[in-house]
């Protein structure tokens, strides 16, 4: 076999190291970043920690928590994640189930799926978005944050292409025993599609956790950004006018342990569900690439 | 007209259930669209779309004539194109390495490790990174050791290409790798077995299997890519760059933010993110074309 050969040992030897090299370098920010905010404040604004901390404690936490400004940003990243997941699944479910309909009973479907495809294709670009907003009065609100990208077509296509491997003789047999489509989608496709709805509804919570762009273009109100904004203004803008902090929390903020703080607090969901979703993702992208 | 009315009965519900996302997507994607009119007028929030005078193609004329903006789609096509091509490199090539894997554990963890960095925002990437590559960063240091010269990474316009270029693929070809790895998982293991048969060594079995297997992917992955080139990826240039390097990393979209929200330039704005936009789709149509003629991919 080719793998007992000599010169198939030595590559061998070689590509798991590179690969092991390669696989570190991905999470060794994030230790940096986690080694310095559990320093004292003197080793790591003297840059003297590298992936472990010196003088470990947890005041950056302690300061970062207590910190009003950063918990209401939390409160509100939290707000939108869940308001914008449940909203955002709520729709494309619906709207999924329906063109999963083959077009010879709905012939309606094809209409539908080009008027919700083009939006993938062509948009009218951030200027007119942020007019409409204005104009229809939904600055500072939180639907701001939620409806502009409540539905997902791409989700919405994978989630079709899911419930188009339900048997269709399930859905006839419901439609014989009196089952409208409501009640059919309600009994019969979400406890089938289960998985597939779990794993978008964890990407949409990823999204909506990590989306700052439009908190900055729709909410001026520096208390009403999500965290996700609030962290974008104060540690890569360093915009404190916006915050408008007293000077200890100024002091607290710019601190160089509390910056890391913060930044893995803001990361710290992700990390808890990112198992979750690894398991589901590699299997959902391929169904969903390899399904037409 | 029974029938009609029969068949009206059995469909209404599945339009009221695609009623409230269409609802939405009307008013959140399609009158946007209607407000790209904007880019043909002079655009004043006091008097809105409505009143505002028409002036033609005056701002595409002055886009490209206005050195700034013709900098910047320069700038855009450079950093975009150099991501299209790398971001399909390495993940090919990162696919055949761990395909060579043999320990399923030491796969998982590889995996696990490399799709990370992914579903991590700009946000808290562009603060790490300018942490990590500051004048006085880890990485700074780790090169002074090393008795290197200190690079400004994120001040200098050069460096500051290569830097959004290396921290975008850090930070995707784990994902990009998946579809190459669902290739090859495909792949009939008798092709192995007859090529060792043959006396085919790994090396060949590679060049002969492995990447002829791969490329059909290739192809599609690559051509669809296309579409991208003038997506230069605002989330993560507008997380590092500052004004030190305008000149060399300000891209479409972050130009459009400033001239237009920040300066109120809003028709001007308008019509920079409107010959993006009308780009993209001309692309990506012919990138379809291209890889139904020459892959027989179908996405629809």
């Amino acid at each position: 076999m080719y793998y007992k050969t000599r010169g198939y040992r030595i590559f061998s030897a070689f590509n798991y190291t590179l690969l092991a090299l390669i696989s570190i370098s991905c999470i060794l920010p994030l230790i940096h970043i986690l080694a310095v905010s559990f320093s004292g404040s003197g080793p790591a604004n003297a840059n003297l920690v590298k992936l472990w901390p010196i003088d470990f404690n947890f005041e950056a936490y302690m300061k970062t928590l207590s910190n009003e400004n950063f918990y209401n940003a939390l409160k509100m990243g939290v707000q939108r994640t869940v308001l914008g997941t449940a909203v955002g699944m709520t729709l494309i479910t619906l709207a999924a189930y329906a063109i999963s309909k083959d077009s010879h009973g709905f012939h309606s479907r094809i209409y539908y799926t080009w008027f919700f495809i083009f939006t993938m294709l062509f948009s009218g670009g951030i200027v007119p978005a942020y007019i409409l907003i204005r104009e229809i009065g939904l600055m500072n609100s939180i639907w701001a944050l939620i409806l502009p990208v409540a539905v997902n077509v791409f989700n919405m296509v994978l989630l079709m292409n899911f419930f188009r491997t339900v048997p269709r003789e399930m859905e006839e047999a419901a439609l014989m025993d009196g089952s409208g489509h409501f009640r059919t989608l309600w009994s019969i496709y979400l406890p089938i599609s289960m998985p597939a709805i779990a794993t978008i509804s964890l990407f949409t919570m990823v999204f909506h956790w990590n989306s700052w762009f439009d908190g900055l273009l729709y909410i001026t109100d520096y208390r009403k950004y999500p965290l996700s904004t609030f962290l974008q203004t104060v540690i890569v803008q360093q915009d404190f006018n916006k915050v408008n902090p007293d000077v200890t929390q100024l002091k607290n903020i710019s601190q160089r342990t509390v910056k890391s703080a913060q930044i893995f607090i803001g990361t710290l969901p992700i990390l808890l569900v990112y198992p979750f979703l690894q398991r589901y993702f590699v299997k959902g992208i391929v169904l969903g690439a390899i399904k037409e | 007209m029974p029938k009609r009315r029969e068949k009206f009965e059995r469909t209404w519900p599945l339009h009221v259930m695609i009623w409230p996302a269409a609802v939405v997507t009307f008013i959140f994607a399609y009158l946007p669209m209607a407000g790209l009119v904007m880019a043909f007028q002079d655009f004043k929030p006091h008097l809105g779309v409505w009143n505002s005078p028409f002036v033609g193609l005056e701002h595409f004329r002055f886009m490209f004539s206005y050195p700034d903006s013709k900098q910047v789609i320069i700038n855009t096509l450079i950093i975009a194109g150099l991501k299209i091509l790398f971001g399909l490199l390495v993940p090919f090539i990162f696919a055949i390495f761990l395909n060579e894997v043999r320990l399923m554990l030491f796969k998982r963890v590889v995996q696990t490790l490399v799709y990370l960095p992914h579903f991590i925002s700009w946000v808290i990437l562009g603060a790490i990174l300018t942490d990590m590559l500051g004048s006085h960063g880890i990485v700074n240091q780790t090169l002074t050791a090393l008795g290197l010269e200190p690079i400004f990474w994120l001040g200098d316009g050069n460096w500051f290409r290569f830097t959004v270029v290396v921290s975008d693929i850090w930070q995707n070809f784990g994902f990009n790798t998946i579809v190459f790895l669902a290739a090859l998982a495909g792949v009939n293991p008798a092709l192995y077995e007859a090529a060792e048969v043959d006396g085919a060594n790994r090396w060949k079995q590679t060049w002969y299997v492995t990447i002829p297997a791969m490329l059909p992917i290739t192809v599609v992955v690559g051509t669809l890519s296309l579409g991208n080139i003038l997506n230069a990826g605002f989330d993560q240039i507008f997380n590092l760059y500052n004004p030190l390097v305008y000149d060399k990393g300000d891209i479409i979209d972050t130009f459009v933010y400033r001239t237009a929200i920040l300066n109120g330039q809003f028709s001007f704005g308008t019509a920079v993110g409107m010959f993006k936009s009308v780009v993209g789709l001309v692309l990506i149509f012919v990138a379809y074309r291209l890889a139904y003629r020459y892959a027989g991919y179908r996405i629809f």
